[in-house]
C-alpha cells in the first residue's frame, strides 16, 4: 500500500495535463469531475496512507528513479514519507479538495473553466512533490512548480493588465528568495556532498559544530527562500497584490499551502538550523516583526481580501516565531490549523464576493448575517479561530507558540509580549471584519445565496476549525522534544485573555460604537499613522523608489542600446567613408585620368622613396 | 655617327616633355579630336624614347618597336575617328563632358 505513494502527486498531474490538452473542448461537468475528482482521489489515498501510518508509524523512503547522474551528484526522484510529510499532504489534498469543490461553483460562469482547473491541479501536484521530496533538488522542483502555478493563477484574469502586474510582482519577488535558496543548495552540496535531506543533516552534524559560520550562511540562504515564499519581511510585498487572483486560489495557494512552504522548508531542515542558533534567532525576529507589521496593516484595510492577506502574513509570522524559538511542533501545528481557518475565511469571502457582484470593499457590505447564514457562521468560526478564542483550533496552536516563545532564553518574554500585541490586533481586525460585513445596515443586496458546492466545503472547514485543535499531529519522531518547563500560570491566563480583550475592543469600536475613536483617527498624527499603516508601513512605497524605479530607469537606458552604439560607430564610419569615396565616381573621363595620373605619381614617388638604389 | 651625336639624356628629356604635353592635353582638353591628338603625341613620345635608346646602344630593337607603335597608333586613330563620328552623330557634340552618360 505504502509503495503506491507516488500515485498521489501523479493523479492531479495527469488530470492537469489532460485538461491542458483538451483546449477547453470538454463539457463543464467533465472538467469539474476531472479537476475535483483527481484531488479527491489523492485525498482519499492520503487518508488511507495516514491510517496505515497511524497503525504502523514507519518512515518510508521510496526512490522511483535516478533523476540525473553527474559524478557523485545523483539526485533521485525519490519520496520521503514521515509524520511531517503526512501532515502536509493531508492539508494539501484535504483542504485542496474542499477548495476545488468550492471552485466549481465560484468559477461556474468563467469562460476559462478548464484552464483554471488545469492550473489548480498542477499546483496540487507540484506542492505534493515539494513536501514529499527526499532531496532538496526535487523539493526545489516542486518549489518552482508552485511558484509558476501561483504566477499563472494570480494572473488568471489576464485581460486586466493590473492582474498581470500583480502576477509578475509575485513571481519576481519570490524569485529573489528562490535565488538565495539556490545558492544555499549549491553551498550545501559543495560542503556536504549530498542534497538528500536526511544524509545531509547527518553529514552536517558530523562536520560542523554548533555556531560555525558555514551552517549559519547555509541557513540564512535557505531562510531567504523561505522568506520569499512565505511572504515574510522583507519580501512580503507580493502577497497582498496576489489577491488579484480568483478567491479560491487565494484560499489554496496564498493562505493554506504554498505560502507555508517556507515554514515546511525550515521545519524539514531543522537539523541544520539547530547548528546555527543565530539563524534561528533571525527567523524568530523576522517572524515576530512581520507578524506585528502585517497585523497593524490589516487593521486599516478596507478590501476584504487584503485584510485576509495581511492576516495570512501575520499568522505565518507566528509560525516563523515558533520555528525560531525551536517550537517545531507548535509551528507545524499552527500551519495546519491556520490552513483550516484561513481557507475557511478566504472561501467565506469568496462566497460574499461571488454573491455580491464582485464587491471587495467591506464598507459597501453590511447586514449580511441573515442573508447569508452559512457564510456568516463560517466567518464567526473562522474569525474566532484566527483570533485564538479559547477552545477553537487557533487557540491551541497559537497558545502553544506563545508559551514556548516565553521560555526562549534571554529575549523570550519580549517575544511573548510582542506576540500578545499581535494577538490583540488579530482579534481586533478579524472581528472588525465580522462586525462591519455581517452586522449593521444592508448596503448591497446579495443576488443569491451560496449553493451546496460552496456550503459543503465551508461547513467541513467550520468543523475542522473548531476541532482541529484536538488533533495530535504525528511529528514526535521528526522533531527533537522541547525541553522547557511549564511557565507560570499567570502567563497562560494572560495569553488566553488577550484575544478576548481584542474582541471586546472590536465590539466597542465597530459594533456598539461606545468607544469613540474618531477624534484619535482624525487628529493630525492619527491621520498620518492611518495612512502609514494603510500603505503597509510604506514598504511598497520604499521598494518602488529603491528598486523598481531605478530598475526601470536602467532598463530604459539600455533600451537605447548603448553597447550597440559602439559597434554602430564602426558602421557610421564605414558609411561616411563610402559616401566620401562615391563622390569620386563622377563619370567624367578627364577626372578619372587625372586621378590615375596623380595615383601613379604618388606610387612612383613612394617606390623611389622606399628603394633609392633603383634610381 | 660623328656629326650628329645627341646625348641620350636630351632625347629622353624631349620625350618626357612630349609625353607630359600629351598627358596634359588628355586631362585638360574637352574636345575628343584634341584628346585623340594628345594620345598620338603621347604615343610618339614613347616611340621617340625607344628610337633614342636604340641609337644609344646601337641596337635595332628600338626602331622595330617604333614600327610597332606606328602601326598601333594608326589602328587606334582609325577606330578612334570612327567612334568620334558616331559620337558626333548621336550627341551632336564633340565635348566629352556633355557626351557623359554615366551617373556618379
Amino acid at each position: 500500500m505504502r509503495e503506491l505513494i507516488w500515485l498521489i502527486p501523479l493523479i492531479p498531474l495527469l488530470s492537469s495535463v489532460t485538461l491542458m490538452l483538451s483546449s477547453g473542448k470538454f463539457p463543464r461537468l467533465l472538467i469539474g469531475l476531472l479537476g475535483v475528482g483527481s484531488v479527491g482521489s489523492a485525498a482519499l489515498l492520503t487518508l488511507a496512507l495516514g491510517l496505515d501510518f497511524m497503525a504502523n508509524p514507519e518512515v518510508l523512503q521510496l526512490t522511483l528513479w535516478t533523476w540525473m547522474q553527474v559524478g557523485s551528484f545523483a539526485p533521485g526522484v525519490a519520496f520521503y514519507f514521515d509524520g511531517l510529510t503526512l501532515v502536509m499532504m493531508s492539508v494539501i489534498t484535504g483542504v485542496g479538495f474542499l477548495i476545488h469543490l468550492f471552485s466549481t461553483e465560484f468559477m461556474e460562469d468563467d469562460v476559462s473553466y478548464a484552464r483554471y482547473f488545469a492550473y489548480l491541479n498542477m499546483f496540487v501536484a507540484a506542492m505534493l512533490v515539494l513536501v514529499m521530496a527526499d532531496n532538496l533538488l526535487l523539493l526545489y522542483l516542486g518549489w518552482e512548480g508552485v511558484g509558476v502555478c501561483s504566477y499563472l493563477l494570480v494572473g488568471f484574469w489576464y485581460q486586466n493588465s493590473a492582474n498581470g502586474q500583480a502576477a509578475r510582482k509575485a513571481f519576481i519577488v519570490t524569485r529573489i528568495g528562490d535565488t538565495a535558496m539556490a545558492l544555499g543548495l549549491l553551498l550545501l552540496f559543495t560542503e556536504l556532498g549530498t542534497l538528500n535531506i536526511q544524509s545531509m543533516v547527518g553529514a552536517a552534524n558530523e562536520s560542523w559544530q554548533v555556531g560555525d559560520t558555514l551552517p549559519l550562511i547555509a541557513c540564512l540562504l535557505l531562510l531567504g527562500g523561505a522568506v520569499g515564499k512565505s511572504a515574510q519581511l522583507p519580501l512580503h510585498t507580493w502577497l497582498p497584490d496576489a489577491m488579484a487572483g480568483p478567491t479560491p486560489v487565494s484560499a489554496l495557494i496564498h493562505a493554506a499551502t504554498m505560502v507555508t512552504a517556507g515554514v515546511y522548508l525550515i521545519a524539514r531542515t531543522h537539523g541544520l538550523f539547530l547548528l546555527a542558533p543565530t539563524a534561528m534567532l533571525v527567523v524568530a525576529i523576522i517572524g515576530i516583526t512581520t507578524s506585528l507589521i502585517a497585523a497593524f496593516t490589516a487593521l486599516m484595510q478596507s478590501d476584504i481580501k487584503r485584510i485576509l492577506a495581511y492576516s495570512t502574513i501575520s499568522q505565518i509570522g507566528y509560525m516563523f516565531l515558533a520555528l525560531g524559538v525551536g517550537a517545531w511542533t507548535a509551528g507545524i501545528f499552527h500551519l495546519m490549523t491556520h490552513a483550516f481557518f484561513k481557507a475557511l475565511l478566504f472561501l467565506g469571502s469568496g462566497a460574499i464576493i461571488h454573491c455580491l457582484h464582485h464587491e471587495h470593499n467591506i464598507f459597501k457590505m453590511g447586514g449580511l448575517r441573515s442573508k447569508m447564514p452559512v457564510t456568516f457562521w463560517s466567518f464567526m468560526i473562522g474569525s474566532a479561530a484566527l483570533a485564538a478564542l479559547p477552545m477553537t483550533s487557533g487557540f491551541f496552536s497559537k497558545d502553544q507558540i506563545l508559551l514556548e516563545a516565553y521560555q526562549f532564553p534571554d529575549i523570550g518574554p519580549w517575544l511573548w509580549f510582542a506576540g500578545l500585541c499581535g494577538a490583540l490586533l488579530t482579534a481586533m481586525y478579524s472581528f472588525r471584519l465580522v462586525f462591519v460585513v455581517f452586522f449593521g445596515q444592508v448596503k448591497t443586496k446579495p443576488d443569491k445565496d451560496t449553493g451546496w458546492r460552496m456550503a459543503l466545503p465551508l461547513s467541513v472547514l467550520c468543523g475542522l476549525s473548531l476541532v482541529g485543535g484536538y488533533f495530535i499531529i504525528p511529528v514526535e519522531s521528526v522533531f527533537p522534544m522541547s525541553t522547557g518547563t511549564h511557565p507560570a500560570h499567570w502567563v497562560e491566563y494572560v495569553s488566553i485573555s488577550v484575544p478576548l480583550v481584542g474582541l471586546l475592543l472590536a465590539y466597542l469600536i465597530f459594533q456598539s460604537g461606545q468607544l469613540r475613536v474618531d477624534g484619535l483617527v482624525n487628529s493630525a498624527i492619527g491621520k498620518i499613522m492611518r495612512q502609514f499603516w494603510l500603505s503597509g508601513w510604506g514598504i511598497d512605497w520604499l521598494y518602488e523608489r529603491l528598486f523598481v524605479r531605478p530598475y526601470y530607469a536602467f532598463a530604459s537606458l539600455l533600451k537605447a542600446e548603448p553597447v550597440d552604439a559602439v559597434y554602430g560607430l564602426v558602421v557610421t564610419f564605414n558609411e561616411a567613408l563610402n559616401g566620401w569615396l562615391s563622390q569620386s565616381q563622377t563619370g567624367r573621363m578627364r577626372w578619372y585620368i587625372t586621378s590615375m595620373v596623380a595615383g601613379l605619381v604618388v606610387l612612383v614617388a613612394v617606390a623611389l622613396q622606399l628603394s633609392p638604389e633603383a634610381i | 655617327m660623328d656629326g650628329l651625336n645627341i646625348p641620350l639624356n636630351h632625347v629622353l628629356l624631349v620625350s618626357s616633355l612630349l609625353f607630359v604635353i600629351g598627358l596634359l592635353g588628355l586631362m585638360i582638353r574637352r574636345n575628343i579630336i584634341f584628346i585623340l591628338m594628345s594620345l598620338e603625341v603621347m604615343l610618339n613620345a614613347a616611340a621617340l624614347a625607344f628610337v633614342g635608346a636604340g641609337a644609344h646602344w646601337g641596337q635595332p630593337d628600338g626602331q622595330v618597336v617604333f614600327m610597332l607603335i606606328l602601326t598601333v597608333a594608326a589602328a587606334e586613330v582609325a577606330v578612334g575617328l570612327g567612334l568620334v563620328l558616331q559620337i558626333q552623330r548621336r550627341f551632336k557634340t564633340l565635348d566629352m563632358d556633355h557626351a557623359n552618360r554615366m551617373g556618379g
